[in-house]
């Protein structure tokens, strides 16, 4: 049986990874090197965010973009009168696909090769890759032009592609910028929110070759510099790869949500196309899409519609790419599927609201959480993901500490669209991960739980949430107290009522069978109103 | 070892608890999933009907918040207004440089070979349209040296400002409307619908098309979430309203 793979064999991050991160003088631009391992790179949370913390540049970058898209989105979905309805079709449709997977995979195939396109398998990421590459090769491709897609950065397909000798081009312009920058992206739907424009002139200049000299910083001019820079890699590609952000299963329909045009240019103008897509992506019918087109944009940049929505079955003679080729990834999100609690992080359309109602996430930034997935969805995906070569298991590994990356204070699931509890999965996981380590190492299970919890929860002047009342609106803004003072261990859970406890039932549960005091009621997070 | 495609749907199988099927990579064997009915409580369809005076109004709200150029014309008036926009292209009072600024000797058009030629009527003499089909289509260089394209659509939703193109030959190839930098696109009135359900029920009629949906030209608000509007596909979207057909 072959293992997920994640770049390396299972391995504890080298001492020196805090030192390379912070790049060296023959690499300006990259704070962060290619990592080996996509799910698995740098310190452990704790280490990563106390590193992320003295970057001042980053925390202003962040804390302004998160905010700026948080008030677009409460507009946008403040004016959808049946909002709610929509996140609960939109949850329950996402149940169904998972309790159907086997069924609408193959629907899907079987839909995808009736109009001519290639379905493939893959168990994991070298398989997916090898896939890529071989269809590159066939097709004497030694350039391949790319749509952003975090399934292909989740397997490394860039690196994979570069060690065969084919040069993968990010046509997304903040994934271009990561890309030139030899740089690692920190935010699923704004990748480059870490730099600033300055910044971005200078990679430009340095690094893209065709830049013209006296380039400014005026962000159009950045941009179309970058229009100039791959319109001709888009007129000359022979081969595109993508990702999906859903399939249709009952009519084998692909579907690409963007803005800036690169993925229509990808998806429509080279006559190969690759589509690299989770088995968690499918939804059952076309009508389905009526939900997820909806939910998704107002969600994800905070608008009404992206500017630009692809759709296609298979091949369509005379229009477009006259061969296309699917590939299905697993690479551990059957792992995921198989846990009872932890399988809803597949629901996840990756629009990436819960990354920008995040206090966690808006003080450490992308980087910390040391995988392609940041953010409260990260922390409940990348360890499950990395299920079975390591993950959950133990202070052994760097990715169970995430999911302590967390205040628990429910912003995420407010604003899900496909509202995914992640607060109790986050919990469920910590319980997971105590368990573990106790049966490995017969250590006192708190101490390491609530060392990454304690720097969460303990420093009232590194996570200061005061002065974030009026922006954040009232799901957080009242939380300040009682995060700030609670103390390092334990004790603390109990002691401070105002410190919530996800509403589902497991927590209690758990929490119940592990200590004989009662946990205080703490206010459900429905009471909560996010920021609509 | 088996195939993968054997492995990857045994190891599914296995996650939801059938058993016989293996386990997961992790050696997990999962437990069934109980999921709850699908509820349909979202509006299938919005208050306004197609094409009505609200639903208009809505639409050129959006297009406009998107910073697309709408035209509200009869039907009449459209050929005339094609041949504005068109020869306007010619002068030099635009903004973005044209990638193509030696086209002093008549304004290059691009339209699917399933256009209405009586849209083209009022065209000025000079005009050189270029037509585009599944069976000859243009390569993308020869795209790339139009100044405009101009197509009908197959539906629009007032509520987001969306525009749907299908392929169809009277809205042509997907490159057809993405490679040239200005694109006239004419939509009815009676095609526009207010809500995204209605207008995929419509699609959903042929879901095998290519599908393109529009909401404003192209942006992109990746650097300092500052927004640039035309960044890839035509930096300019004129929209044709046309009533009265
Ligand atoms: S978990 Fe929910 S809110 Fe977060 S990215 Fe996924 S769909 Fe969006």
């Amino acid at each position: 049986m072959s293992r997920t793979f994640l770049g390396l064999p299972r391995t504890l991050r080298r001492p020196d990874d805090a030192d390379a991160r912070h790049g060296t003088p023959d690499e300006p631009f990259g704070p962060v090197p290619h990592p080996q391992e996509p799910l698995r790179w740098g310190d452990d949370f704790p280490a990563a965010a106390k590193q992320t913390l003295k970057n001042d540049q980053l925390r202003r970058n962040l804390g302004h973009a998160t905010q700026v898209i948080r008030t677009k989105r409460a507009a946008v979905v403040g004016e959808v009168p049946d909002w709610e309805a929509l996140r609960d079709t939109g949850s329950a449709v996402k149940q169904q696909v998972m309790a159907q997977l086997p069924d609408l995979l193959q629907q899907l195939e079987e839909n995808v090769v009736a109009r001519g396109g290639v379905v493939h398998w893959a168990r994991d990421a070298a398989e997916a890759n090898r896939i890529v590459a071989d269809i590159a090769k066939v097709k004497g491709a030694d350039e391949v032009v790319k749509v952003k897609s975090m399934a292909t950065q989740e397997i490394g397909l860039n690196e994979a592609l570069a060690d065969e000798g084919i040069a993968a081009i990010e046509t997304d312009l903040a994934e271009l910028i990561v890309q030139l920058a030899d740089d690692m992206p920190s935010h699923i739907l704004v990748p480059a929110i870490h730099r600033n424009r300055s910044e971005i002139r200078d990679i430009f200049l340095a690094r893209m070759g065709d830049a013209p000299p006296d380039l400014s910083d005026v962000p159009r001019e950045l941009a179309m510099a970058a229009r100039a820079h791959l319109r001709r890699k888009f007129l000359s590609a022979k081969v595109a790869v993508s990702g999906a952000n859903f399939a249709v299963a009952d009519t084998g329909t692909l579907a690409v949500v963007e803005s800036e045009g690169n993925g229509r240019m990808c998806l429509t103008l080279p006559e190969t196309l690759v589509t690299v897509m989770g088995i968690e992506k499918l939804v059952p019918t076309f009508d389905d899409l009526e939900v997820f087109l909806q939910l998704l944009p107002r969600s994800s940049t905070g608008e009404r519609m992206n500017p630009y929505t692809s759709l296609w079955t298979g091949v369509t003679p005379g229009d477009g790419p006259q061969e296309f080729h699917l590939v299905l990834l697993d690479n551990g999100r059957t792992d995921v599927l198989a846990d009872e609690v932890g399988r809803a992080a597949l629901h996840c359309i990756r629009c990436s609201a819960c990354l920008n109602v995040c206090p966690v996430y808006e003080r450490v930034g992308g980087h910390a959480y040391g995988s392609v997935y940041p953010g409260p969805i990260g922390a409940i995906l990348t360890p499950q993901l990395t299920a079975s070569t390591g993950g959950v298991s133990g202070h052994h590994d760097p990715n169970a500490s995430l999911p302590y990356a967390s205040t628990l204070c429910g912003a995420c699931y407010e604003v899900c669209p496909v509202k995914i509890d992640i607060p109790s999965i986050l919990v469920d996981l910590r319980a997971r991960e105590v368990d573990a380590d106790r049966s490995s190492r017969g250590v006192d299970p708190w101490k390491t739980a609530m060392k990454a919890a304690s720097w969460v929860m303990a420093d009232g002047d590194r996570f200061a949430l005061a002065g974030r009342a009026a922006t954040l609106g009232s799901g957080l803004g009242g939380r300040d107290h009682a995060i700030s003072v609670a103390p390092p261990p334990a004790s603390g859970w109990t002691r401070s009522r105002d410190l919530p406890a996800p509403p589902r039932q497991t927590f209690r549960q758990w929490w119940a069978a592990e200590h004989t005091a009662p946990v205080e009621q703490a206010g459900t997070v429905e009471t909560e109103g996010d920021d609509r | 070892m088996s195939d993968a495609r054997t492995e990857v749907l045994a190891r599914v199988r296995a996650a939801l608890g059938q058993t016989g099927s293996g386990t997961t990579p992790s050696g997990k064997v999962g437990t069934a999933p109980h999921p709850e009915p699908v509820p349909r409580a979202y509006r299938a369809a919005g208050e306004h009907a197609a094409g009505s005076a609200e639903v208009i109004e809505q639409l050129v709200d959006r297009l406009v918040d998107y910073k697309a150029l709408v035209h509200q014309v009869t039907v009449d008036a459209l050929p005339a207004t094609i041949a504005t926009l068109v020869t306007e292209l010619s002068g030099p009072a635009r903004g973005v440089p044209s990638a193509h600024p030696d086209s002093s000797a008549g304004v290059r058009v691009v339209v699917p070979d399933g256009l209405d030629d009586g849209w083209l009527a009022a065209l000025p003499a000079g005009t050189d349209v270029v037509r585009d089909s599944r069976e000859r289509p243009l390569p993308p260089s020869e795209l790339d040296a139009v100044a405009a394209v101009v197509t009908a659509a197959r539906v629009a939703v007032s509520e987001t400002g969306t525009i749907v193109l299908d392929g169809e030959p009277d809205q042509g190839r997907r490159a057809v409307s993405l490679v040239p930098d200005v694109h006239l696109c004419v939509v009815r009135t009676d095609q526009v619908v207010q809500t995204v359900p209605e207008a995929v029920r419509l699609l959903g009629a042929h879901p095998e098309r290519p599908l393109t949906w529009i909401s404003g030209p192209s942006a992109t608000s990746d650097i300092e979430l500052d927004r640039v509007e035309g960044v890839h596909g035509p930096r300019t979207l004129h929209v044709l309203l046309v009533a009265g057909v």
